[in-house]
């Protein structure tokens, strides 16, 4: 990728526990272009989240980060505090899981989306408001002029996730990082907002980053697709080719959890539980819950080696054995 | 016989100064056991307060609820009788549904203590339930020791101490990660057919009911639209609602495809809107669906719809002759 917007090179982040320093985000890299979708995946306590947060300046105080993250050239982990919050919110705004947290229950809904607007862009109060309405209608809110004097709690949750994207959206930025942003939502809204994420992309050349353990929402939006566990990417390559010819056995496991067609064995669960910080297992983390783990897997973590074109897989057990 | 039957239930939330919202309007089915019944719908639907109505955790504004045929009384302050301790209720979110300060063990104990069960073996028999669900040594931790999976097969292990002939599941899953649903819901399958019981498994999620469940029941704001065999109304749906419901459903590697949106909201259910339900969001509304309510009719053997154009579709390809 020659034009990347964001290049996250041997990102981690050390945290400290009891057990002294303990990396909850090791070595990760990845690229997102312009107007891209990049899925990050994983069971909770993989890493994603950290990652996400490490990117923006949130990660928890007192953690270590290392490695760069390279956001249109400049190193988003080497700013000053004060050049990074304009670039956050500007720039780069997140999506969280629960609207509410975003959202702030006593403001109406014109407020929250013009303040920060008016702060970072220096737009007139009725400007902010004109593209305020826009923005409403952009993630299809019905009555956007009665909606801004509305307040949050008068939204369903689908609409008040709407109306959170419309403010992450409000100074367009150019990336936009979402953690888990439908997973508290129905199936019918969740269409609606993988519909909008998309739409944003090809319309507005939006990149973003999306979080979640679904893989089925990543199936649907995502162009590339990083699977990380113990903090550790461990493959890493285009949606399709990764969802459909997984080359290691963790995306595999994962696979195989989902509720499929049918008649197919599906739900089969991934033995064993993600190990906690401080305590992931030497070697390859993933080997006490792997069905394919040799001798080699204790001894030494597997490199993300390239396994086809645009494809890495951090496994020595390359093919993998069918399926059983 | 089946175990748990619903018939014509109505509830509805009282209201200051309104009238009451009703949450649930007129629902029927039926559990048979050893069987797995999937109640399925946006949220707001209805279906986790048709889920406590079922468990007697909330009082009917009408209809009857029988548990082994007999009528069930709306949970008091008293104790319940004991004929009605094997209906049994899974909660959403195991972080609460667990005492945060008791051992794992001595909660299971209680529920085989509640049950009428108690005798001189309780520790063996905590042993035997928990190493049912595959935590073995718990018996002497505590809840925050363990993951939202780990949780919530404790959780149901406590339920099953009870020896439940009937659960109702709502919505068992929401609260985990993928690989955590699947255990807990391979689980729960495994125990509704070894101890052939009825479990009533309330679920947003359609895909993992499609896998677990034998017949699903789908709720739109308080009625039931359709029913029948899950695999033939996955792969068949008579009702639009199923029908878009299940094409919001991601798919999971092939070509990517972006689910299908359902345009609108779920209404107000204290303002519901006149004739079907469903017709401002309907793909194939009529004017009649504005005007009259269909009712839940039979489609084909154990199947039932609740959509005037299905019927009168079906009625033509029973009878090609009518106009």
């Amino acid at each position: 990728m020659v034009d990347s917007l964001l290049a996250v090179e041997r990102l981690s982040v050390a945290l400290h526990t009891r057990s002294g320093w303990q990396p909850a985000v090791d070595e990760v890299s990845f690229e997102v272009a312009e107007g891209q979708i990049l899925g990050i995946a994983g069971e909770s306590g993989s890493g994603k989240t950290m990652t996400a947060l490490a990117l923006l300046g949130l990660h928890p105080a007192g953690a270590r980060t290392s490695g760069r993250a390279l956001f249109e050239g400049r190193d988003l982990l080497a700013l000053a505090r004060r050049d990074l919050r304009s670039i956050r919110g500007r720039q780069i705004a997140l999506v969280l899981q629960d609207p509410m947290t975003a959202l702030h229950p006593l403001l109406r809904i014109e407020t929250q989306l013009t303040e920060h607007v008016r702060q970072h862009l220096g737009v007139s109060r009725d400007e902010a408001r004109r593209r305020a309405t826009e923005l409403l209608a952009t993630v299809r809110i019905p009555d956007p002029r009665g909606a801004l004097v509305a307040y949050p709690h008068q939204f369903s949750g689908g609409m008040r996730q709407r109306i959170a994207i419309a403010m992450a959206l409000a100074c367009e930025p150019k990336l936009l990082i979402a953690d888990e942003p439908t997973t508290a939502l129905d199936v019918t809204v969740q269409a609606g907002i993988l519909r909008l994420l998309d739409r944003l992309r090809r319309e507005r050349g939006v990149s973003v980053v999306i979080i979640t353990h679904d893989l089925g929402v990543l199936s649907a939006v995502a162009d590339q697709l990083c699977v990380m566990y113990a903090g550790r990417i461990v493959e890493r390559g285009r949606t399709g080719e990764l969802l459909s010819a997984p080359r290691h056995p963790y995306t595999r496991a994962l696979l195989d959890a989902l509720p499929m067609a049918a008649g197919s064995t599906g739900m089969r669960p991934i033995t064993g539980t993600p190990p906690s910080l401080g305590a992931v297992p030497a070697g390859c983390a993933f080997h006490p819950r792997c069905p394919f783990a040799q001798d080699a897997c204790r001894a030494a973590v597997p490199p993300l080696a390239e396994v086809g074109e645009g494809h890495r897989s951090a496994c020595i057990v390359d093919p993998l054995p069918a399926r059983t | 016989m089946d175990v748990l039957r619903l018939s014509g239930v109505t509830v509805a939330y009282p209201r200051r100064g309104a009238p009451p919202v009703r949450a649930v309007v007129d629902a029927s089915f039926a559990l048979e056991p050893g069987e797995i019944v999937g109640l399925v719908g946006e949220s707001g639907c209805g279906k986790s307060t048709l889920g406590k109505a079922a468990v007697g955790l909330l009082p009917l504004a009408s209809g009857t609820v029988t548990f082994q045929g007999r009528p069930l009384p709306p949970l008091g302050r008293g104790m319940r009788p004991p004929a009605f301790r094997p209906l049994q209720m899974v909660f959403q979110d195991p972080y609460s549904s667990l005492n945060p300060r008791r051992r794992v063990g001595e909660q299971i104990a209680d529920g085989i203590r509640l049950g009428g069960h108690g005798s001189g073996r309780l520790t063996a028999e905590v042993g035997q339930l928990l190493e049912r669900i595959g935590l073995p040594a718990a018996a002497r931790q505590f809840p925050h020791e363990f993951s939202g999976g780990q949780r919530q097969r404790i959780a149901v292990a406590r339920v099953l101490a009870a020896r439940p002939a009937c659960v109702v599941a709502d919505e068992p899953l929401s609260a985990l990660d993928s690989s955590a649903q699947a255990q807990v819901a391979n689980l729960l399958a495994s125990l509704v057919r070894e101890m052939r019981m009825a479990m009533l498994f309330i679920s947003h999620d359609l895909s993992v009911v499609r896998q677990i469940a034998d017949r699903t029941v789908v709720m739109y704001l308080g009625t039931i639209v359709e029913t029948g065999p899950t695999r033939q109304l996955w792969e068949d749906p008579q009702h639009p609602y199923t029908a878009a419901l299940i094409s919001a459903v991601p798919k999971v590697g092939g070509p990517a495809v972006l689910p299908a949106e359902l345009p609108g909201e779920v209404p107000d259910p204290a303002r519901p809107p006149g004739g079907c339900r469903f017709h401002p969001r309907c793909p194939i509304a009529e004017a009649a669906c504005r005007l009259q309510e269909p009712g839940l009719l039979p489609a084909g053997p154990a199947r039932e719809v609740a959509c005037l154009v299905a019927q009168r579709r079906m009625a033509a390809m029973a009878d090609p002759e009518a106009p």
